[in-house]
């Protein structure tokens, strides 16, 4: 088997309305190896979600269309198999966590129903079976008393618990890949810190890839071992998470992580960015940051900038930085 | 004037759990904020800390005048606010405003922003059209937008620009306290530092106290003076900001500050990991609230009450560890 689970070779999902074409992802590339953690992040809007639902095929109904690229799944693009054959990967082989466990869940069916189901989907198996499996992955995502659990409904659970639930749903079919949106955005501080050190512990049982998609970089630092930073729908930095903490080669990669509230150093003026993202309707020919950019120059309004190669694994998409 | 301008005396709120339509009996008590005192001086920022059902919105809704409190009491420039009514109420929340999390729900959708802005003028009768026009208009300013924007509706603006129409409206009855409910977490990372250098320089302008109701821990640090931090219903320490994030005490505290994941990585050392969900407010522990999930919990802990007591200037921790 190679060493890369998931190779994305750009990849384009564009929304075609009646007002224009909203280019929502545009040209992303990236790969995923086997057991490693990829932090996807970004600002709202800049495509990361829609990247994560392209992979799964399950793009938003509305005109959400990929019309490039490839997604190899071990090897096999898998934006070419029929949804008959995709029902089958998803869940087996790619399986994803969403943000709001509230609405990830069926409200009227018992959590054992739900985790019945994704089991019965992936092979038949007697009563006493597929019972047993359902009590063994509570286990797994460390639900105490999971046998009494099974009975229970949603709202019968804390969020915590709930979206231990979607992960133990999530990964019943033993999947190579485990797509994370977010996962611990509506959970509480010393909440998301458990979960995030329960996906840590179920990596290193399964060795599972995570794509994991998050806003946060503190978040990025405690869980992935490359960050890859999206901006307006392209990929502009990519590399391993100390690297792009220490030395951020992108200009807006540097501004986004200087605008983060410290907890330690001087409590002063916060760095900001100013402006806006461009409309995605109407993207500019050259680097899509230059109209933020502290640093523009006239070439970046001219052309998009070549993606730079900084050290084997660190690149950037800035005319400005000096290929190693 | 030398007193606070906020004072927080014992507050106390439970909400009764009920059963039943015609005879309805009281199942229990949850003690959503319970003993609570704390003091707000003019032009500062107080950070409300903590997690989900602590407390910290039913706290600051009392003080908004939005629920009742069960016990206790709030004064605002020494006069209880308890019992306003009619012209005394309206005063009162003309000085009184507040920032809600969310910026797509606070704002009507069908009434351009202007008018939105201009809605504690006119309720107050503030001044005529023309003045109430130019008051909106230098509000819009302060606030980093454009005047013409005044004739727009929200859903022309992005998240941030909302969040400042939010403010601009809180500030418009020039305000004495404004309560911000988390009034970045719905921001965008490079939005929020914007609102945030925003909200410090309205304050340095004109003088207005801040509630700052938050979970982010590195929010609170720079926005706020004093920092108070609850845990079901009770404040398990509180201390100047800079104090706080010097030393950390109270092992609820330490394991709150733990949890948060720094941009640095490998700054992480002593990580505490709290077992176990927040108990129930209907069913609290007994004695010390936090004695369940502990990593230090000794026997007295489950017997003994922990009384907020100061451990050095102007920091008090609720805790045995500290006696």
């Amino acid at each position: 088997m190679s060493e890369t689970v998931l190779e994305v070779r750009d990849l384009h999902t564009h929304f075609f309305l009646r007002r224009g074409v909203v280019k929502a992802v545009d040209g992303v590339s990236f790969s995923l190896r086997r057991g490693e953690v990829l932090g996807l992040v970004g600002e709202s809007g800049c495509g990361k979600s829609l990247t994560a639902l392209s992979l799964m095929r399950l793009l938003p109904k509305g005109g959400a269309r990929t019309i490039k690229g490839e997604v190899l799944l071990d090897g096999e693009n898998i934006l070419e198999r029929s949804a008959a054959a995709m029902r089958e990967i998803r869940g087996r082989r790619i399986s994803m966590v969403l943000q709001d466990p509230q609405t990830s869940l069926n409200p009227v069916f018992s959590v054992g129903d739900q985790l019945r189901e994704a089991i019965l989907r992936r092979h038949g198996a007697s009563r006493r079976q597929v019972r047993q499996e359902a009590v063994e992955a509570l286990r797994r995502v460390e639900i105490a008393a999971p046998e009494q659990r099974l009975g229970q409904y949603p709202h019968q659970m804390s969020g915590g618990m709930k979206q231990r639930v979607v992960g133990a749903i999530a990964i019943t079919g033993r999947p190579a890949v485990l797509i994370a949106d977010e996962p611990t955005t509506a959970l509480d501080v010393t909440i998301q810190l458990q979960y995030l050190k329960l996906l840590k512990r179920l990596q290193a049982e399964t060795g599972m890839a995570i794509l994991f998609i998050t806003h946060d970089f503190g978040v990025v630092g405690r869980m992935c071992d490359r960050v890859a930073v999206m901006y307006a729908g392209r990929i502009v930095e990519c590399g391993p998470v100390r690297q792009i903490f220490e030395a951020p080669q992108h200009p807006y990669t540097r501004a986004l992580i200087a605008s983060v509230p410290k907890m330690t150093g001087p409590v002063g003026r916060l760095t900001t960015i100013e402006g806006q993202p461009p409309s995605l309707m109407d993207l500019p020919i050259g680097c899509r940051f230059a109209s933020r950019c502290a640093e523009v120059e006239p070439r970046c309004l001219e052309a998009y900038p070549r993606t730079v190669q900084l050290s084997r694994e660190h690149t950037a998409d800035c005319w400005k930085v000096v290929p190693a | 004037m030398n007193g606070p301008l906020l004072r927080v005396e014992n507050l106390r709120k439970y909400f009764a759990l009920t059963r039943g339509i015609l005879f309805t009996r009281t199942l229990g008590h949850i003690k959503a904020v319970d003993d609570v005192s704390f003091e707000i001086r003019a032009g500062e920022t107080l950070g409300l800390v903590g997690e989900s059902g602590c407390g910290k919105t039913t706290t600051s809704r009392m003080i908004l005048n939005l629920e009742q409190p069960t016990e206790g009491r709030i004064l605002l420039e020494g006069e209880p606010i308890d019992g306003l009514q009619g012209e005394a109420l309206a005063a009162y929340r003309a000085k009184v405003q507040a920032v809600f999390q969310d910026p797509w729900s606070s704002l009507d959708p069908r009434m351009k922003v202007g008018r939105t802005i201009a809605e504690a003028l006119i309720v107050n009768r503030w001044g005529d059209r023309a003045k109430i026009a130019a008051r909106v208009r230098e509000l819009l300013l302060q606030v980093g937008l454009r005047p013409e924007q005044a004739d727009q509706y929200p859903h022309e603006f992005s998240g941030g620009q909302r969040q400042r129409v939010a403010l601009a409206a809180a500030l418009a009855s020039r305000p004495r306290l404004i309560v911000l409910d988390e009034p970045v977490s719905a921001l965008d990372v490079s939005i929020r530092a914007q609102m945030m250098n925003l909200l410090k320089d309205i304050q340095a302008e004109d003088g207005v106290a801040y509630l700052l109701v938050a979970h982010d821990l590195a929010t609170v640090r720079h926005m706020a003076d004093h920092t108070v931090v609850m845990y079901l219903g009770r404040i398990v320490e509180q201390a100047p900001t800079a104090a706080l994030f010097a030393e950390v005490r109270h092992p609820y505290t330490r394991a709150l500050f733990s949890a948060v994941l720094a941009a640095e990585p490998g700054r992480q050392t002593d990580e505490i990991e709290l077992r176990g969900e927040v108990p129930s407010p209907l069913d609290p522990p007994t004695a010390c609230r936090f004695h369940t999930r502990c990593p230090y919990a000794m026997p007295r802990c489950a017997e003994v009450e922990p009384p907020l007591r100061e451990v050095s200037r102007g920091h008090a921790v609720a805790c045995h560890l500290f006696e």
